[in-house]
């Protein structure tokens, strides 16, 4: 099962770069026409997300509960900009679809929904939820021997969530090298940076001693993503988490690393700066 | 399928019902796991640990993964039986039971082991007298209150074949096998008459409705004609027997749970746009004081001469 957009294989960064960037644009533009989003970490997540569905994941959006799958679950779920775009972007549903974000009866609610959404593992939006869903998705591999991977991507205030803690403890206990975990640390959360709220630095050392194999990367370098989450997990002996160093509003100008685009919505002028930028 | 053997002077624990149940489909089912917080004793689940140690799930005590580790399962083909203690799988993880699995909409089994009063004085935070009330808010998800061994082996064959959502309230209180006609079947949803009667209808579920049977042989004593109706699914109710026995004139529930927003609740729901007529309530009124559950049971009048006595009382109110 190939990455269905997957290009010629000697350009896969650039084509990985070029999705990332339709992607900013296409979610920005979502945020902006229903005047709601997150578009601060929809920007930080997008090239973890183009990097994934681009480069690295085995999915077919017309079988997209075909058990062999590798799954991906959106424990950020407020970053629907950025997610229903890549998940349109790869073929699950009709672009044409994104125009509806928000609208009523839409199936693109302001948190992802399995029931109205191919492509959507889990129901999220309460944080803390992605990964202890992940973990039961990747033991259910582990108890099969089955080789499809399980990935997960959180935000890093959301780690102040003790469940992401429980789960830690059993997948560092389980020895679960089908599961991926990746971390948006843009080091802020929706008030203020995630070290001036509850620290979760030093980052990297809690994750080992919870007994995962931690790679720290920058996390809108799509060569480095594509290197860390393509490699083989086999014998690694542990989950893997990789720590994806970001800046919430990465892209634009007046958007980087503000704590004010969490959640704001631009202005016509802002939204026309914002695609003169986005280029 | 083996049932469960009674304990002492014919009564059951129905955990044992629960296990032998579980064991015995997942013989047949290589789908069926089961998922549990360091909770393997308390479910009775030793007996599976032996049968099928890598179909055991253990996350430790963290209820809040216990129950996405469900969902995650039943997403990777699985058919998880996650079970834990009624009063933690509920309270503590009542947004992963919310997201996770209602409003997901996934294939998971929750059971709420040791429900009500069982831990009686342990106390109110080991008791699970809220669980229905928190639970029925999630109008997808199947509550199925077992009353007795043969019911609660059903209720488990009927989740394991159903593609959805469901909880089952399962009691460690001794009860009695109840009396029922040759033949009967449970269905999700529909509730069984076990006493005809014309002055007054007593609905219950669990470990009260063989006190309620037992309350309609003492007012039939009296000349008094009691219908009792296990509505051993809370959701969804069965409405239609809910609607003729509002005909009876009067109604009372009887729960091991809290008066507020359990089956009692849930039955008014339907009364009052139906057919309204004079109904009494019957369970705890909130935290209890210190006491063994046979000491809250008959301290609360939820036992043969209180149930009676509600009867009366309510009846006493028809116009």
């Amino acid at each position: 099962m190939p990455s269905p957009a997957a290009p010629l294989k000697n350009d896969l960064v650039g084509d990985i770069a070029a999705q990332a960037l339709w992607i900013r644009r296409r979610s920005f533009q979502m945020v902006y026409e229903a005047q709601q989003g997150h578009p601060g970490g929809d920007f930080s997540a997008t090239d973890v997300l183009a990097t994934l569905y681009f480069g690295v994941m085995r999915y077919d959006p017309k079988n997209p509960r075909d058990p062999k799958r590798d799954r991906f679950v959106m424990s950020k779920g407020h970053c629907t900009g950025a997610f229903y775009s890549v998940l349109a972007r790869a073929g699950y549903f009709p672009e044409a679809d994104l125009s509806t974000y928000m609208e009523p009866l839409s199936k693109l609610n302001g948190h992802p929904n399995r029931n109205y959404l191919p492509g959507v593992e889990t129901n999220t939006g309460p944080l803390g939820h992605g990964l202890p869903v992940a973990l039961g998705i990747a033991i259910a591999g582990q108890i099969d021997n089955a080789d499809f991977r399980t990935f997960v991507l959180t935000g890093d205030g959301e780690l102040q969530e003790g469940s992401n803690w429980e789960a830690a403890l059993t997948g560092g206990h389980r020895k679960l090298e089908n599961l991926t975990l990746i971390i948006d640390r843009n080091r802020l959360q929706q008030g203020a940076r995630t070290e001036e709220t509850a620290s979760l630095d030093p980052l990297d050392d809690k994750w080992r001693a919870f007994g995962w194999h931690v790679e720290v990367v920058d996390g809108h370098d799509h060569a480095k993503l594509l290197e860390v989450l393509s490699a083989s997990p086999k014998g690694r002996g542990k989950p893997l988490c990789v720590i994806a160093n970001t800046f919430k509003g990465k892209g634009v100008s007046f958007m980087h690393d503000n704590v004010a685009w969490h959640h704001g919505v631009p202005t016509k002028e802002q939204y026309e700066q914002a695609m003169r930028e986005l280029v | 399928m083996s049932a469960a053997a009674p304990s002492k002077a014919g009564l059951f624990d129905c955990r044992d019902s629960f296990a032998a149940t579980i064991e015995a489909l997942a013989e047949s089912d290589s789908r069926i796991v089961t998922v549990v917080s360091d909770s393997v004793g308390s479910s009775k689940l030793g007996g599976f640990k032996k049968k099928f140690p890598e179909r055991m799930v253990n996350v430790g005590i963290a209820e809040q993964t216990l129950v996405a580790v469900g969902a995650g399962l039943a997403n990777g083909g699985k058919v998880p039986f996650v079970s834990a203690a009624s009063c933690f799988i509920t309270g503590r993880a009542l947004e992963q039971v919310k997201a996770d699995i209602a409003y997901s909409n996934v294939n998971v089994k929750l059971i709420g082991q040791s429900s009500g009063v069982a831990y009686g004085e342990l106390g109110p935070t080991h008791h699970s007298i809220e669980d229905l009330a928190w639970l029925r808010l999630f109008n997808n998800l199947k509550l199925i209150v077992p009353a007795d061994p043969w019911q609660t082996a059903e209720a488990i064959k009927a989740a394991a074949a159903y593609d959805g959502p469901v909880f089952v309230r399962v009691s460690r209180m001794a009860v009695p096998a109840l009396e029922r006609p040759e033949g009967a079947v449970f269905e999700i949803g529909k509730a069984e008459t076990l006493v005809e009667g014309t002055d007054a209808t007593i609905i219950a579920n669990g470990t009260m409705v063989h006190r309620a049977v037992a309350a309609a042989k003492t007012l039939a004593a009296e000349g008094i004609s009691a219908r009792v109706v296990n509505m051993a699914t809370v959701n969804p109710l069965d409405e239609a027997v809910i609607a003729a026995a509002a005909e009876t004139g009067a109604i009372v529930t009887v729960e091991e749970h809290s008066v507020r927003g359990g089956l009692g609740g849930a039955v008014a729901e339907v009364v009052i746009s139906t057919n309204p007529v004079p109904m009494r309530i019957l369970g705890f009124p909130g935290f209890v004081p210190t006491g063994s559950a046979a000491w809250l049971f008959d301290n609360f009048g939820l036992n043969e001469t209180g149930i009676a006595e509600a009867v009366r009382q309510t009846i006493a109110r028809k116009k």
